[in-house]
């Protein structure tokens, strides 16, 4: 079982900089996601696209906000469970808690701090009979580790710009790779476009539009091939992995049976003192929470986060008095030994 | 600047007739949510970068609105729900005077 002090769920901004914030009050934090990586919307959405109303960034790209992110965490060795979904929680006669994921990953932690965001992004999936039994046996929603795919046969189907990335991506890597769409026009950055349309001119992938994929045929409970439908034709397409891109819905998931105060899909916080839930222990910042005047803001999820860690180092240390220090007086010292300093000033005569 | 007065059909079937103003810079989707006339977080998700179809309404009036672009059209037909002649994402709509007497359904749940 992980130990940690606080178990965030959520990697987006929110949930990262928790992990800084924590960090300075020495505490350590692990967090799930569902996505195969950090960053949460600013990754999955919008990666490309500048965000203007960052503090101190008059622009910044959203991907590279997250980029920034994890530097600055990475002093405090956060753990990760990625591509995991949290299912439940028990609260113990300590007070502490046991978070249980979906890939039965157990983590211990004195706090939980929901930074959900929209909530668990969640594919929307192609109309075929029979899907269930190949997902994960050949069939993925989201590119997990990219090195499952080398050397290996891939169908992607979709339109929009996931498709277009990672059939440029993959196509260094996999032995084929074929683009799908049920439409001819492509919808995405003008420069993947253009790489994925040179990519085809030079036979490195297959296009084939207006296509579908109507069936799925496997063996040993893996996929072997597609059933394709073109132009009311049927043909079948040997492949090792189909990877359909059709978008993303957030969802709640079971978070919402926790038995926390839900309100127009958000948790209800107390914003008056510490971002709690109505569960001592539990705490929700960023996107996810709700209280009157809430702004869905990055920057005021920061602000919430900080005021969270506050909440539990106050609780984990009842009595003792907290000192507010800046970080150009104290430094931070990571946990991993690194320290960050301001110079200090010198008194020295000038001749 | 006045506010002009939209009629939207809510996903039950509720008709509402609400006054929208002009001076905000704000679009149909915006609107809508600024009315809580939909379930927060089913409508409008991407915020309005184009990126989703969850704000599709049907247009049922004569009302002249900015032309659809090809990305609008395209996002439509990829990610929509119940795609039609008439649908239309809200978010591309911004409230202008000119849109006095516009009568929407806003589009199932995607």
């Amino acid at each position: 079982m992980i130990e940690t002090d606080i178990i965030i769920i959520g990697a987006g901004p929110t949930g990262l900089f928790a992990v800084f914030e924590a960090g300075l009050l020495k505490m350590r934090c692990h967090i799930i996601d569902a996505l195969p990586k950090p960053g949460g919307q600013l990754a999955e959405l919008y990666p490309k696209k500048p965000i203007f109303d960052i503090p101190g960034f008059p622009s910044v790209d959203a991907g590279k906000l997250i980029d920034n992110l994890m530097e600055q965490i990475q002093q405090f060795e956060p753990g990760f469970s990625f591509n995991e979904t949290a299912l439940t929680y028990e609260k113990l006669d300590d007070g502490s808690f046991i978070v249980e994921t979906n890939r039965g990953t157990k983590i211990k932690g004195k706090a939980i701090a929901i930074a959900g965001g929209l909530g668990k992004f969640e594919p929307r999936k192609p109309e075929i009979d029979g899907l269930e039994v190949f997902e994960e046996n050949g069939v993925e929603y989201f590119v997990r580790d990219p090195e499952m795919f080398r050397n290996k046969r891939i169908v992607i189907a979709g339109g929009g710009d996931s498709a277009l990335d990672w059939t440029i991506y993959l196509s260094e890597l996999a032995s084929q790779v074929t683009l799908i769409h049920r439409r001819n026009e492509f919808r995405g950055a003008l420069d993947s476009v253009e790489k994925v349309r040179a990519l085809k001119h030079q036979n490195k992938i297959d296009l084939i539009t207006p296509a579908q994929v109507v069936d799925l045929k496997g063996s040993n409970g893996f996929l072997t091939a597609l059933e394709i439908e073109r132009e009311g034709e049927k043909s079948t397409l040997k492949t090792d992995f189909f990877i359909p891109l059709f978008g993303l819905t957030p969802k709640l998931g079971p978070i919402g049976n926790w038995g926390l105060e839900i309100e127009k899909n958000s948790i209800k916080v107390n914003n008056a003192l510490d971002y709690q839930t109505n569960i001592e222990g539990i705490y929700a910042i960023g996107d996810v929470n709700t209280y009157p005047g809430k702004m869905k803001l990055i920057l005021c999820g920061f602000h919430e986060a900080t005021l969270m860690c506050q909440s539990v180092y106050n609780r984990l240390n009842p009595g003792k008095k907290f000192v507010l220090k800046y970080t150009t007086v104290t430094g931070v010292e990571g946990f991993d030994g690194s320290k960050k300093v301001a110079e200090k000033a010198v008194v020295e005569t000038i001749d | 600047m006045s506010d002009v007065k939209i009629i939207i059909i809510d996903r039950e079937g509720v008709e509402h007739e609400i006054m929208a103003p002009t001076d905000m810079s704000m679009n149909l989707m915006e609107t809508v949510k600024a009315f809580e006339l939909v379930e927060e977080g089913t409508f409008g998700i991407c915020g309005g970068m184009e990126m989703c179809a969850s704000c599709q309404c049907y247009v049922l009036s004569d009302t002249e609105l900015p032309e659809k672009e090809d990305t609008e059209e395209s996002l439509l037909l990829d990610e929509g729900v119940e795609v039609k002649e008439n649908s239309r994402l809200s978010c591309q709509i911004p409230i202008t005077e000119e849109l006095e007497g516009l009568r929407i359904q806003i589009a199932p749940e995607p």
